[in-house]
């Protein structure tokens, strides 16, 4: 048998993804790809491997899997309660799956996707050059029970690390850049618009997220008859009633709604993972320091695997303490450094 | 913000972090929509480092580039170069275009907004389905989703504007209007357009050596048939009873 991992119960929401499939743009297909990046390089950083591989990502709620083989693993994004036959495991942490345990994951108890990495990645085939499922443009599909997605060959040893995740589960604000059509509403409508506290509407998902203002929606005199016109990921559409939608990872790639700003590539984790109910406001920073931002949130996504730090367990959860190797896991994770490059 | 004079088209402006728009209007006209193709060509033929994705709009041509490392101001100046080099309202159309010939169901249960589009266009709704089915539209350009055409352009008694509510979902295949134009959707989606017809032409096949079917310059008559005959030609594949001519 291929070394695979089995998919004995899947969450409702779970798919395959990756950084998407960038270069369609042209023919109506939107990039697509994880709803939360950053975790895709968490994980990565967790396992010493490349940030372009795919994992799975679970909509809210988890499942059970089991793997084939001994199968390094990786959870990061909205922390959900996993268990690893009967054992609690960490969050934010890379484990080892024994080949026929039953890994467990349940419930988000903050933030809406959370991500399940293995060491090698997911080698399903790709479609139109990537693996990641486009839900909106029937690429691929929601992982459905009893699927077997076949694990690719693992270069590295390490598990039993932890990485502090950025916080970004609860809301917060998001910094927007000026975009072409901002110009179409008024200076005071700007002001009103950073002014204003947003919660996150219960209608959301991979294509975008709608949220409700606390007070007056927001409006422009071009109103409804605007040529329809490119839309990126981030952009801020104002729809007939007045409440922006954030558009997201497989979003329209255009579109008539006037749109107020562009939420900056760096944040859109926060938006993604933001509940319905959650707190979210706008702040407008220019191109330059949107650049600049930018810039320095690539950085620290290329430094992650140095943020990796090893799992230190409470010695009571370990049944036998004494058949592991303490010192195992200690060591800085160079191994796999080539794999970057 | 810039200020709200008249801007002088071609307009070049920023798209988020990493995009840059060339406009070369801010309505729909002929010119403007071959411009952009054709400008949209040149960008491509030009092979720019740090370019990533070129796209166009309907009158637009868009590209999004590695900002991270190169400047803005930089690929401003090379973008306004191009520009200089010639009258880009006056380029042809691309080559090989097709005219493509699609079986379309008007109103009824598989189209049930035909009645509400042709009375805010001021029409009878056999007025309507006449005015629709007998107006030759090009492909303006390919967007929103895979393979998706915006159709144009409509005699003008069809500026009509976007419904204020998007309609929750509707099918695949489905031709929709508003403000001149029409999209036949390639995949079900929300809309705030209307839903005057209803097709079985298969947009996007993304398993297909050809996953998308129409191209920009392309031309489309929507010709009608009965929900019978659609059915029939939905089961035979995925044309959905479509053919087409390669226009000279």
């Amino acid at each position: 048998m291929t070394r695979a991992l089995i998919v004995r119960r899947a969450g409702p929401g779970m798919s395959l993804q990756d950084r998407g499939r960038p270069g369609y743009l042209a023919f109506g297909l939107s990039r697509g790809g994880a709803a939360d990046m950053l975790a895709l390089d968490e994980g990565a950083a967790l396992l010493g491997q490349s940030p372009e591989l795919p994992a799975l990502e679970m909509a809210g709620m988890g499942g059970e899997f089991e793997a084939t083989e001994p199968t390094r693993i990786a959870l990061t994004g909205a922390p959900m309660r996993a268990r690893i036959d009967n054992e609690s495991v960490t969050w934010n942490a890379s484990h080892m799956l024994p080949a026929g345990s039953r890994l467990s994951i349940g419930a988000a108890s903050a933030g809406n996707y959370g991500y399940l990495h293995v060491g090698g990645g997911f080698a399903e085939p790709e479609r139109l050059g990537a693996r990641s499922a486009h839900l909106a443009a029937g690429i691929g599909a929601v992982i459905a029970d009893g699927a077997e997605l076949a694990v690719g060959p693992d270069g590295g040893s390490q598990t039993g690390n932890l990485i502090d995740a950025a916080k970004r589960f609860d809301g917060g604000t998001l910094r927007v850049v000026p975009s072409l059509q901002t110009d179409f509403f008024g200076q005071s409508e700007l002001n009103r618009f950073e002014d204003t506290r947003f919660e996150r509407d219960i209608r959301g998902n991979r294509m975008g997220v709608k949220l409700n203002p606390e007070g007056e929606g927001f409006h422009t005199e071009a109103g409804l008859s605007v040529l329809s016109e490119i839309i990126v990921p981030g952009d801020i559409q104002i729809t007939g009633d007045g409440a922006p939608f954030v558009l997201m990872s497989e979003c329209q790639t255009t579109g008539g709604y006037p749109r107020i700003g562009t939420v900056l590539p760096s944040d859109l984790p926060i938006m993604a993972q933001a509940r319905p109910g959650a707190a979210l406001r706008f702040r407008f920073v220019s191109l330059d320091e949107a650049v600049a931002l930018e810039r320095k949130s690539a950085e620290t996504r290329k430094g992650l695997r140095r943020a990796v730090r090893p799992l230190i367990r409470d010695p009571r959860d370990i049944p036998d303490l004494l058949s592991y190797q303490l010192i195992s896991g200690v060591v800085a994770g160079t191994e796999d450094e080539g794999e970057l490059a | 913000m810039k200020d709200q004079a008249q801007p002088n088209w071609p307009l070049v402006r920023t798209v988020g972090v990493d995009g840059m728009l060339v406009s070369f209007g801010d309505r729909l006209s002929e010119p403007a929509n071959r411009a952009a193709l054709a400008f949209r060509a040149a960008l491509d033929r030009a092979g720019w480092d740090g370019v990533e994705e070129t796209s166009t709009s309907l009158v637009s041509s868009f590209l999004r580039f590695d900002a991270l490392h190169m400047e803005h101001g930089q690929m401003r100046a090379r973008i306004e170069d191009l520009l200089a080099q010639r009258d880009w309202y006056a380029a042809p159309l691309p080559e090989g275009r097709k005219l493509w010939h699609i079986p379309t169901v008007y109103g009824g249960e598989l189209a049930p907004q035909l009645e509400e589009a042709a009375t805010a266009a001021g029409l009878t709704p056999d007025e309507a389905i006449k005015s629709i089915s007998g107006t030759q539209v090009r492909v303006q350009t390919i967007g929103f989703a895979p393979g998706q055409p915006y159709l144009g352009e409509l005699p003008k008694a069809w500026d009509i504007p976007r419904q204020q509510a998007l309609t929750g979902k509707i099918p695949e295949g489905a031709l929709c209007v508003a403000i001149r134009q029409m999209v036949l959707f390639s995949v079900s989606s929300p809309t705030g357009w209307r839903h005057i017809g209803q097709t079985a032409f298969k947009l996007f096949r993304p398993d297909s050596e050809a996953p998308f079917v129409l191209r920009p310059g392309d031309e489309v008559r929507f010709e009608p048939t009965t929900p019978e005959e659609l059915a029939n030609m939905r089961a035979a594949g995925p044309d959905g009873g479509a053919t087409f001519e390669v226009l000279s």
